[in-house]
């Protein structure tokens, strides 16, 4: 196999395509918004929970690469049916898994934009505090 | 009509002088279309290196033995030659940094913080890079100024004609501008700028990373107050840059970095700064990097400039040539007499990662991404861009695995 295909394998393709879950959800019970700082992707994801915090419905928007853009499509079918709480906490192991393709450590970023988007949304939604390693930084650069 | 013949780049002889041209990438030799984000050494710039720290290496400046003093002669004739190069009045207005960011840095922090207050205007352009943008934002939030960017036109080239109404957003302070965009190449109209500067009583601060590798300089010609540079873009080592300032703006300035060098004298009630331009060298500095820089300043003179730029114009215009067979992608930029060797574009419905790692797979090694100018890219309506750029290595063969490349990604993935 080239390594063409071994990247752009045909079911990332289709999710790039054809994006599952594509458009943000109004009104919305959780919400955020990411960058990579590397290409200055941006991404927004928007979930609705049903009974016991099951994330019921979720919708994603954005512009990136053809690797950004289908992980986080099979991402957001991969938690439909889960809690929140469950997928807060989910491996990135278990997204990468699923694409089941070689990554650099540049594309790797591309490839778990879209989790780590996701859970900050979840985070916000059930005010638990973010994972220490993300580190925010509480003073930006705000110009009138 | 007067006559001028261009000297002719002898560019396979000058890549015999690159060993990075003999790897290969996935079997094929490298085309390094990177050039704008770092070159590569030729061996003339690591030898002298080499040599230096195997016969001449010792700290600089303090030591009275005959290695320190082989050393320091190393370190300020570097600092001759980057001042020659830039035809500075003096080599006491050359300051060694880590880097033309931090030289950037220098000036807004040591000048800006005591200079800028409420009622200034500090004015940079839509075609900075970050490392110029960012420290006047982040001083002009410090001290109450008001921060204004000029705006670019269709072409990528400044519109100097909303400079009008800039100026009514109070007093003028600090007018900060590549010469050369390190995104698009267009080559800016510093001495215009530098004239409507003065006119309002501004200084004029000139980022010149990105054109020192590939025309001639000349501070008193741009009529600047300050200019910085950096090695790893014109064949010398990373971990160094200049910046050049006017004499009586750097005796005025605070101190930036503290310590080392730079002192004078120290007691627990006073302490004193060092004379030019060691008031701003603190620390041990880079010396094996200043030598290398210095090595780099010969070779691409000896090279020749004129002949550089000509090189790069003339395979700018070849891209854009073969890249007009292509209706879906969109170029961005002015046209090839006012760009330096660079070339941004975009693969209609390929994103710029996905195209960069086709042409990765060809060992054409080109930049997808900002490119370190979030606001251009959003004046552009992209998120990224990809970039070509050129050196005095850089041949025709290369462009045409580039396009073949683009081809090739727009067909699978468009």
């Amino acid at each position: 196999m080239s390594e063409f295909d071994q990247l752009y394998r045909e079911l990332i393709l289709d999710h790039y395509k054809n994006p599952r879950n594509h458009g943000l959800l109004e009104p919305a019970d959780a919400h955020a918004e990411g960058q990579n700082p590397l290409c200055g992707d941006e991404l927004a994801v928007t979930v609705r929970f049903g009974d016991g915090d099951v994330i019921e419905e979720i919708g994603f928007d954005g512009r990136g690469c053809a690797i950004s853009q289908a992980a986080t499509s099979m991402l957001s079918d991969l938690v439909k049916g889960r809690t929140a709480e469950h997928v807060a906490a989910m491996p990135s192991q278990e997204l990468l898994d699923e694409l089941g393709i070689p990554l650099t450590p540049v594309r790797l970023k591309c490839a778990i934009l879209g989790l780590g988007v996701l859970k900050l949304a979840l985070h916000k939604a059930k005010g638990t505090p973010l994972p220490e390693e993300w580190g925010t930084s509480s003073r930006d650069l705000v110009l009138e | 009509m007067a006559v001028t013949t261009q000297p002719k780049l002898d560019t396979e002889r000058l890549r015999a002088d690159f060993a990075v041209f003999d790897e290969l990438v996935n079997g094929k030799p490298v085309a390094y279309l990177d050039s704008a984000a770092s070159t590569q050494k030729p061996r003339q710039v690591l030898d002298v290196m080499r040599d230096f720290y195997e016969h001449s290496y010792a700290n600089v400046h303090r030591g009275v033995y005959r290695l320190a003093e082989r050393a320091t002669t190393g370190y300020e004739t570097a600092r001759r030659k980057v001042a020659a190069y830039v035809n500075a009045p003096s080599e006491r207005e050359v300051i060694f940094t880590r880097s033309a960011t931090e030289s950037l840095n220098l000036v807004a922090y040591a000048w800006g913080l005591d200079n800028l207050g409420e009622g200034d205007v500090v004015v940079v352009t839509d075609l900075e890079h970050h490392s110029s943008f960012v420290p006047w934002q982040y001083v002009a939030g410090r001290t109450g100024a008001a921060f204004r960017v000029i705006p670019i036109d269709e072409a990528g080239e400044l519109r100097l004609d909303a400079l009008e109404e800039i100026e009514r957003d109070g007093n003028v302070k600090v007018v900060a501008s590549n010469l050369v965009s390190n995104a698009l190449g267009t080559v800016n109209p510093i001495q215009a700028l530098s004239s409507w500067a003065h006119e309002r009583g501004a200084i004029m601060v000139v980022d010149a990373a990105q054109a020192a590798p590939h025309r001639r300089l000349d501070v008193q010609a741009l009529d600047c107050e300050f200019l910085a540079l950096s090695s790893h873009k014109m064949c010398g080592p990373t971990g160094i840059g200049a910046l050049w300032g006017r004499r009586e703006l750097l005796e005025a300035m605070s101190p930036f970095n503290l310590g080392g060098e730079m002192i004078r004298s120290v007691s627990a009630e006073r302490t004193t700064w060092n004379e030019l331009p060691y008031k701003f060298e603190a620390g041990t500095p880079a010396i094996a990097e200043a030598v290398g820089f210095g090595a780099a300043v010969d070779y691409v003179s000896e090279v020749g400039l004129d002949a550089i730029a000509q090189h790069e114009q003339e395979l700018v215009e070849y891209t854009l040539e073969r890249l007009a067979e292509l209706p879906w992608i969109e170029t961005y930029g002015p046209p090839p007499a006012r760009r330096a060797g660079i070339v941004s574009l975009n693969v209609e419905g390929v994103h710029p990662h996905d195209v960069a790692q086709v042409l990765d797979w060809e060992g054409v090694a080109v930049r997808a991404g900002h490119h370190c100018t979030q606001p251009l890219m959003t004046k552009l309506g992209v998120s990224a861009t990809i970039r070509a750029s050129f050196y005095l290595y850089s041949i025709r063969e290369e462009v045409d695995r580039f396009v073949e490349g683009l081809d090739r990604a727009k067909k699978s993935l468009g």
